[in-house]
């Protein structure tokens, strides 16, 4: 406990030097890092942040310091975390490799590769994109038809995948692919290269929210070296399978808390006071607060059973599967919370772009409330989910 | 503060469970019902759950309990409500010995709360009047006379009110209801002169009773807490009352829901079992969702009681609006994906069903603590 004291004491001290006053401020979408050979800082204290958050690894806070990884304990992360949380400092680096890869290579990759990967993710210097779903492909994953053919030392790569989130601008992609056409899921392999290759292209598609942050991605005899395998040749699903846990975690998180995306980070109570007014402190429609007071119960009751399954797992009981749990729930929670908000701002929501009439802020939560709606798609579908509970945690057949 | 069990509170709920399962199966609330038990509850069963020390559990050990605090009772009302066992633990182990705990003078709580451990003394808690919980609502009068006090009006839904040896009694020294303050609690025999009980006979077949107070004398030194002062102690009590209550519901949902679980494994149709098919699968995953959300907020609203946070009122509201709403809809959807034998007597399935209802409306139901939690928030 002393220990940790005396660590929290040299956190401050460290972000008091380190984290630029810009940093601690609520962040407009096009400032956000997402790290990469060819990354822009329209603010450059946000490289100055990166930089001193990527060198002492805090990016990663609790990978080993052997690659570039904090090195810390699960209490000394909290703090780190805390200390994040004090000073309202921005996230240093979004990151695909972080949230999904560096695990996923921490548990299956070689130690070269480890070695080669690890510490570039950490620092935020290479940008990776997810090469998973394909048009035929999509909650039917292990459908993949995309093949990597071996030759010597070099794959192969041919075909097409989809909705493949900034392949655009990432320089590297993890990709699934089809190394034995005779069995499903036993002949699907995981292999990690750069999107600089020749035959790699990218076509971006445009969303409902008006963003284009996915893409289609072409691969035509697209050469890997063979050393770029992650595990064993045809046993890629284990690690597809054990990246989606990570994956889904990471998008449940958005259903914690009750602050809006807005730059505010006002609540739904707050907002609905303000645009339908507040009756002796009360929300002035009695339907919309009553929605409201459900919604609030529902998230705190969903943060509260993060932290206990948390618990448990840490006190090594049997959590599997939970991450369909909390993936399920938090992203219905996250729509239902930008319905509610649409319910609370009424046509000031409705906007499109920013003029007299709607605030950057308002249209921020009208896009936000568009995006939560991939929510439930993306890292595997709610059906999907629900699917995965019923069989591998109540045992129901096929 | 922690949501894993410690190892003596693993060993509680391991003998709470292997008691309960024992001596106090669902069956055992079919027999009270079908025999008409004038109790409702097994006086011997009650006696050795006092012996295990379940009566006493958050009645510290100077006055006889065994001081395992409210966790400790909470995981003993979760394996009574997952075998619906009929017993006065609601009524006088959680309701009424926290408001001595709250409210008692050193000499009450050295009169009550050691018989109350030993399983002598059943208590009751007589507040509501109408059809609804409204704590505040209190009509019923305390008129002072001398250095007594004469009691009249008609107390509803009294848990164990029949059987109860002592009631406390809320009613109005001042004020009008509605009004929070003006609330003063008695402690009543329950054989004094002008006090009448009457049995309701429930859907859930367990104990609640009518109270009429027609001029009952009590002396100044049966007041509970101080004069005009009972509401908040009433209303502290309750939340406890709440959350022991919502433990109770969680086992109830739980059980009935694994039952379930099971009878979509094994019941076939259409060649396959039924537990196959999509439409019924979501539905169960869903409610096992909800179900890990409900374990987290009963668990947290415990811990608040017992390390004295200053959030138990939102704890308890939380708590009992979602596990009343969770019970209500887990035992709705067991009856349906039972089939036809759901709706029948001689199934169990429906007992969790007419439980939910009861437990849902005893201290405040989903929209009472809806609204509660809101104003707590402050919006
Ligand atoms: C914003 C966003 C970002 C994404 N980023 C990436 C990325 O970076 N890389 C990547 O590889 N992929 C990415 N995806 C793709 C995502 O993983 C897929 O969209 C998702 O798995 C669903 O597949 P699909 O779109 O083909 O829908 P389909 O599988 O065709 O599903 C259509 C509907 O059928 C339902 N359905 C399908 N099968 C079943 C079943 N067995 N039981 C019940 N219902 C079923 C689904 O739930 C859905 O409602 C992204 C998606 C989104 C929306």
């Amino acid at each position: 406990m002393a220990d940790l004291e005396a660590f929290r004491k040299d956190v401050q001290a460290w972000l008091e030097e380190n984290c630029p006053p810009s940093m601690r401020t609520p962040m407009p979408e096009e400032e956000v890092v997402w790290g990469g050979r060819n990354a822009t800082y329209p603010n450059p204290d946000s490289k100055k942040w990166l930089d001193a958050m990527g060198a002492k690894g805090w990016t990663a806070p609790t990978w080993p310091a052997a690659y570039g990884g904090g090195g810390l304990s699960k209490e000394e992360n909290m703090v780190l975390q805390q200390e994040l949380r004090r000073i309202k400092a921005r996230p240093a680096l979004n990151s695909f490799g972080i949230w999904m890869l560096g695990p996923a290579l921490l548990e299956f990759a070689s130690e070269q590769q480890k070695q080669k990967f690890i510490p570039p993710i950490v620092r935020g210097e290479i940008r990776w994109c997810q090469g998973y779903s394909e048009p035929g492909a999509g909650s039917d994953l292990a459908g993949l038809q995309t093949s990597a053919v071996l030759d010597g030392d070099t794959y192969t790569v041919n075909g097409q995948k989809v909705w493949t989130s900034y392949a655009d601008k990432a320089d590297w992609i993890f990709c699934l692919v089809r190394t034995d056409k005779t069995v499903k899921h036993d002949g699907i392999s995981f292999l990690l290269f750069d999107m600089a290759s020749p035959g790699v292209s990218t076509k971006p598609i445009k969303l409902i929210s008006g963003y284009s942050p996915f893409c289609e991605t072409f691969f035509d005899d697209v050469k890997v070296p063979a050393d770029q395998l992650v595990g064993e040749l045809n046993k890629g699903w284990t690690i597809a399978k054990r990246l989606l846990q990570h994956e889904r975690a990471m998008i449940s998180g958005m259903g914690l808390g009750g602050a809006l995306s807005g730059a505010t980070g006002q609540t739904l109570a707050g907002a609905a006071k303000e645009y339908l007014g507040d009756d002796n402190g009360k929300v002035a429609d009695p339907v919309v607060r009553e929605h409201i007071t459900k919604h609030n119960m529902d998230s705190k009751a969903f943060a509260l059973t993060m932290r206990r399954v948390q618990e448990e797992a840490k006190a090594a009981n049997d959590v599997s599967a939970t991450s369909s749990v909390f993936k399920f729930f938090g992203t219905e929670l996250n729509k239902r919370k930008y319905e509610l908000l649409i319910e609370t701002m009424g046509t000031k929501m409705l906007g499109w772009e920013p003029d007299d009439t709607y605030s950057a802020d308002e249209i921020g939560n009208t896009r936000a409330w568009l995006r939560s709606k991939a929510n439930s798609i993306e890292g595997g579908t709610s059906e999907v989910q629900l699917n995965i509970i019923a069989k591998r945690v109540l045992g129901l057949p096929d | 503060m922690s949501f894993v069990l410690n190892e003596e509170q693993q060993i509680l709920r391991d003998s709470a469970k292997g008691f309960i399962a024992e001596k106090s199966p669902v069956t055992e609330l079919r027999r009270l019902r079908d025999s008409n038990d004038a109790n409702g509850y097994d006086t011997k069963l009650w006696s050795q759950m006092a012996e295990m020390g379940f009566a006493g559990i958050i009645i510290p050990e100077e006055y006889g309990g065994a001081g395992f605090g409210y966790r400790g009772l909470g995981l003993v009302l979760e394996e009574a409500g997952r075998s619906l066992t009929a017993s006065p633990l609601v009524s006088t182990s959680l309701l009424c010995a926290s408001a001595l705990l709250i409210g008692g003078s050193e000499a009450q709580k050295k009169e009550l709360l050691p018989k109350i451990a030993d399983g002598s003394l059943v208590m009751a808690m007589a507040m509501d009047e109408g059809a609804h919980h409204a704590p505040a609502n209190i009509a019923a009068t305390a008129g002072k006379d001398g250095d007594s006090y004469v009691l009249n009006g008609t107390k509803s839904f009294v848990l164990d009110g029949h059987v109860a040896g002592k009631l406390i009694v809320a009613a109005r020294t001042h004020s009008t209801p509605g009004d929070k303050t003006g609330t003063t609690l008695f402690i009543v025999d329950g054989d004094a002169a002008g006090l009448t009980r009457t049995r309701h006979s429930m859907v859930d077949s367990r104990n609640a009773a009518e109270v009429k107070l027609d001029g009952v004398k009590v002396s100044h030194d049966n007041v509970l807490g101080n004069v005009d002062g009972g509401f908040a102690i009433l209303d502290e009590a309750l939340d406890r009352a709440r959350i022991g209550l919502s433990a109770e519901m969680l086992g109830g949902a739980l059980e009935a829901y694994e039952r379930t679980l099971d009878y979509l494994k094994e019941r076939k149709q259409f060649g396959v079992v039924i537990g196959s098919f999509q439409g019924l699968k979501h539905r169960a995953a869903k409610m096992f969702c909800e179900l890990e959300l409900c374990k987290s907020v009963v668990a947290d609203a415990l811990q608040a009681i017992d390390e004295r946070r200053n959030d138990v009122a939102q704890a308890a509201s939380l708590a009992k609006s979602r596990v009343g709403a969770v019970f209500n809809e887990v035992s709705s959807e067991a009856v349906q994906m039972h089939g036809g034998i759901g709706v029948t007597d001689e199934y169990e399935i429906g007992f969790f069903l007419k439980r939910a209802r009861v437990a849902d409306a005893t201290f405040g139901n989903v929209s009472f603590h809806s609204q509660r939690y809101a104003e707590l928030e402050g919006y």
